[in-house]
C-alpha cells in the first residue's frame, strides 16, 4: 500500500470523502495504482477531470502513484 | 457614419470630427494604438502637454454581441515610457460605442493646474464643466455625486492618485450597479488623465446603437458565438468562471508551483486555499446578505466572472476579488485573510489604484523592511498613505520600480518598469517570455500562455519546458491584439481556443459589423501589424533589446519548488519579434 495525500479543486470538490470544504486528505492506495485508479476510488468520472498534479508536476491518468505523492485533481478552470 | 470627440485642454475646446479615412473600420487598441503612433511624439513626457489619452470601444461593443462591454484606453505610458493600452469591461464601454463614438481623445494641458473638469458627452458633442468640488475625490464619492447631478450616465474618472500624477494610478469605470470598480488598471494612464485636469468623463446611457454592414451575418455569428460559450466548462454558466470567479486560478497555480510568494521568493503559498474562488464562493454564501458570485462587469456578459464581496455581516465590503488582487494583495505578501485583501482593493478602487502594481510594490516595500511579509494592518497603512501623498505615499504609489530604487531592493519583479502579475517565469516558461517582450512591460494579458501552460485549453505545453515558448508567446501575443481591438473580452478566447464554431462566429460577428471578410489568418496578420506598431513606437521612445530583459535575480536564484531559473536566453527572447 503507498500512502498518498489528495486534494480536489472547483466542482471536484463535491467529491472531497470529508465534504466540499474539507481540503486535502490522506489516503492509503494499492501500489502500482494509477490517477485513473485513484478517479474510480473516489468516484469522480474521468471525463470530469482535466489537469492533475502530482507533487507540482503535471501528470497523465496512466501516472503511477508512489509513497508520499500529493495529488491536487481539477476540472476545466481558467481565469486572469 | 462613426465620429471621435477631441478635447483639447490647453484651449478647453471640445470638438466632433470626422476621423480620416485610415482609421475606417479600427477600434479598440489597434485604432489607440494607430493613433498614438500617429500623433503622439515618442520623446513626449507622459504626463505632459504632448501626451494623448485616447479611449477607443472595440469593434463590436455597444452591440448584443456576448461578453464584449470593453473599451481600451491608451497613450505613452507614465510607468513603462513605452505605448500603452489598458482594457477594461464596464457599461462605459457600451455607451460611448452606441453614441456612435469611434474614439474620445484628451490632449493638450490646461493652463490652471489646481482646476478639475468634468467632460460631458452626449451624441451632439461634449462640454467641459469646471468641477473644483471633485478635487481630491475618491473614486466612490466622485461617481456618487456624479449621478447625483447628471442622472442617468456612465462615468469614468481618476482617483486622487492620478490627480497626483502617480505612475500607479489606473482610470476607473463604473459597473452596471454603478461600483467604482471597472479599471484601465495598468501602466499610469489614470496620472496621464489627471495631469490634464480632466477628473471624470459622464456620457449619455441609450445613444442610438452602433451601425452594422450586415446585421444577419452578425446574428449567425452572434448565435454561434453565444452557444460556444454556454458549452465550454470554463465559460458557460456554472462553470468555473461563474462559480468562483477568476481567483479558481489560486489552487491551480499553487499546484503548478507557479504562484508568487513573498515577492517573487517562491511559486508556492502554503495558505492558498484560505484566498481561493473556491473558499471566497463558500464564504459569499455563507456570509449571505449583499455578497454574490457570478457578478457581470457589463451587461451582456454570458460569463460573468466577476463577483461583490460581503462584510462578515452580510453589507457589501467590495467589488471584485478577482484572481489578480487576491494573489498581488494576497500571496504575494504572504497575506491569508480575505477581509483584509478586500478592504485593500476597496482603497486601490477609491484612491484610483492598479491593483497589481499596488501588489508588487507592497512586496517590494515588505523586501525593503517597509512592513513585515504577513502584516496586513501595516500593508493597509502603507496604501492609505498613497492618498495621503506623503512622500513616501508618492514612492510607493510611482510603483514597484521605484520602491525598489528609494529602498535599496535588488528583487524588483519588474519589466520595462511594470510589476509582474500572477504568474512565476520560472515555473511557467511561455508566460515569462510574454512578459519579457510584450510592447506593454509585464503583462500577462499580452499573451496570455497559461491557457495551454497550466489549464490545457488550446491543446497543452509542458510549463517547466523552454522548448518554443518564443513561438507560442509570438502567436498568443498577435491574436490577442486582434482580440483587444474587437470589443470582446479576452476571456472569450477559452471557449474559442477550443471551438471551431465559436471562433468562426466570432469573426462572423466582426465581418457582421466592419463589412470586412476577416479570415483566421487576418486575426493574426492584423495582431502582427498591431504589435509592429507599438514596437515601432517604443523603439522611438527609446526602449532598446535591452528593455526585454528578465530581472536578473530570477537569472540567478532558483526559485521553489521547482528549484529553477529563468533559462530563455536573450537571443532567444530577441527571436520573438523575427517576423
Amino acid at each position: 500500500m503507498a500512502q498518498i495525500k489528495v486534494n480536489l479543486f472547483a466542482n471536484l470538490r463535491r467529491f472531497n470523502p470529508g465534504g466540499p470544504e474539507a481540503g486535502e486528505f490522506p489516503l492509503e492506495v494499492e501500489e502500482g495504482s494509477t490517477l485513473s485508479d485513484l478517479f474510480r476510488e473516489l468516484g469522480v468520472p474521468k471525463e470530469e477531470v482535466k489537469i492533475v498534479f502530482v507533487n507540482n508536476l503535471r501528470r497523465q491518468k496512466d501516472y503511477v502513484l508512489q509513497e508520499g505523492d500529493r495529488v491536487g485533481i481539477f476540472p476545466p478552470v481558467a481565469g486572469g | 457614419m462613426k465620429k471621435w470627440l477631441r478635447v483639447d485642454m490647453s484651449a478647453l475646446e471640445v470638438r466632433q470630427e470626422q476621423p480620416a479615412e485610415k482609421y475606417a473600420g479600427k477600434g479598440g487598441r489597434w485604432l489607440t494604438s494607430q493613433f498614438i503612433n500617429e500623433e503622439v511624439d515618442p520623446g513626449c513626457h507622459p504626463l505632459g502637454e504632448n501626451n494623448k489619452l485616447i479611449f477607443a470601444p472595440g469593434f463590436v461593443t455597444g452591440t448584443s454581441a456576448p461578453s464584449s462591454g470593453r473599451i481600451s484606453a491608451g497613450g505613452k505610458s507614465p510607468l513603462t515610457g513605452g505605448i500603452k493600452e489598458s482594457n477594461a469591461g464596464t457599461p462605459f464601454a457600451q455607451s460611448l460605442a452606441r453614441l456612435g463614438y469611434q474614439a474620445l481623445i484628451l490632449e493638450g494641458l490646461p493652463a490652471d493646474k489646481e482646476q478639475r473638469y468634468v467632460l460631458r458627452v452626449n451624441s451632439e458633442g461634449g462640454e467641459l464643466i469646471s468641477a473644483p468640488e471633485l478635487k481630491g475625490l475618491g473614486m466612490y464619492d466622485t461617481i456618487t455625486r456624479l449621478r447625483e447631478q447628471y442622472g442617468d450616465v456612465d462615468i469614468c474618472g481618476t482617483g486622487p492618485a492620478g490627480e497626483m500624477k502617480m505612475a500607479m494610478a489606473g482610470i476607473c469605470y463604473n459597473d452596471p450597479e454603478y461600483r467604482a470598480s471597472r479599471y484601465s488598471g495598468r501602466g499610469g494612464l489614470g496620472a496621464t488623465m489627471g495631469s490634464k485636469g480632466v477628473k471624470a468623463i459622464v456620457i449619455e446611457r441609450d445613444g442610438p446603437g452602433v451601425e452594422m454592414a450586415d446585421s444577419d451575418l452578425f446574428k449567425i455569428g452572434q448565435r454561434k458565438l453565444a452557444e460556444a460559450l454556454r458549452n465550454h466548462d470554463v465559460t458557460k454558466p456554472g462553470g468555473a468562471l461563474n462559480s468562483f470567479g477568476t481567483a479558481v486560478l489560486i489552487n491551480i497555480l499553487n499546484q503548478a508551483g507557479g504562484l508568487p510568494f513573498r515577492n517573487f521568493r517562491s511559486g508556492v503559498f502554503d495558505e492558498a486555499e484560505a484566498i481561493a474562488g473556491e473558499t471566497i464562493a463558500d464564504e459569499v454564501k455563507k456570509r449571505g446578505g449583499e455578497g454574490m458570485m457570478g457578478h457581470s462587469c457589463s451587461p451582456g456578459c454570458v460569463i460573468r466572472c466577476s463577483n461583490v464581496w460581503p462584510r462578515k455581516d452580510g453589507t457589501e465590503h467590495v467589488s471584485c476579488i478577482e484572481y489578480e488582487s487576491d494573489w498581488s494583495l494576497g500571496a504575494n505578501l504572504d497575506i491569508d485573510d480575505l477581509d483584509a485583501i478586500a478592504e485593500m482593493i476597496y482603497i486601490c478602487n477609491d484612491l484610483g489604484l492598479d491593483t497589481i502594481e499596488a501588489g508588487v510594490t507592497l512586496g517590494v516595500a515588505m523586501e525593503g523592511g517597509l512592513a513585515e511579509f504577513g502584516d496586513s494592518e501595516k500593508a493597509i497603512d502603507l496604501l492609505r498613505e498613497v492618498g495621503r501623498g506623503t512622500p513616501l505615499g508618492r514612492i510607493i504609489g510611482n510603483g514597484a520600480g521605484l520602491t525598489g530604487k528609494a529602498l535599496g531592493v535588488t528583487r524588483v519583479p519588474v519589466v520595462k518598469n511594470q510589476g509582474m502579475p500572477a504568474y512565476e517565469p520560472r515555473s511557467v516558461k511561455g508566460i515569462g517570455v510574454t512578459y519579457i517582450t510584450s510592447t506593454m512591460g509585464a503583462d500577462h494579458t499580452a499573451g496570455y500562455t497559461i491557457a495551454p501552460e497550466i489549464l490545457s485549453v488550446g491543446g497543452e505545453s509542458d510549463p517547466l519546458d523552454p522548448q518554443g515558448k518564443v513561438e507560442l508567446s509570438r502567436d498568443f501575443q498577435a491574436t490577442t491584439a486582434f482580440v483587444d481591438s474587437s470589443g470582446y473580452c479576452l476571456f472569450i478566447t477559452f471557449a474559442l481556443l477550443d471551438s471551431e464554431s465559436g471562433f468562426e462566429g466570432m469573426l462572423e460577428t466582426v465581418n457582421g459589423v466592419l463589412g470586412t471578410s476577416y479570415t483566421g489568418d487576418d486575426v493574426l496578420d492584423i495582431g502582427k501589424k498591431i504589435l509592429k506598431m507599438e514596437r515601432k513606437f517604443n523603439e522611438a521612445a527609446g526602449l532598446t533589446r535591452a528593455d526585454d530583459r528578465i530581472p536578473e535575480f530570477m537569472r540567478r536564484e532558483k526559485l521553489p519548488p521547482h528549484d529553477r531559473v529563468f533559462e530563455i536566453t536573450d537571443d532567444e527572447l530577441d527571436q520573438l519579434w523575427d517576423f
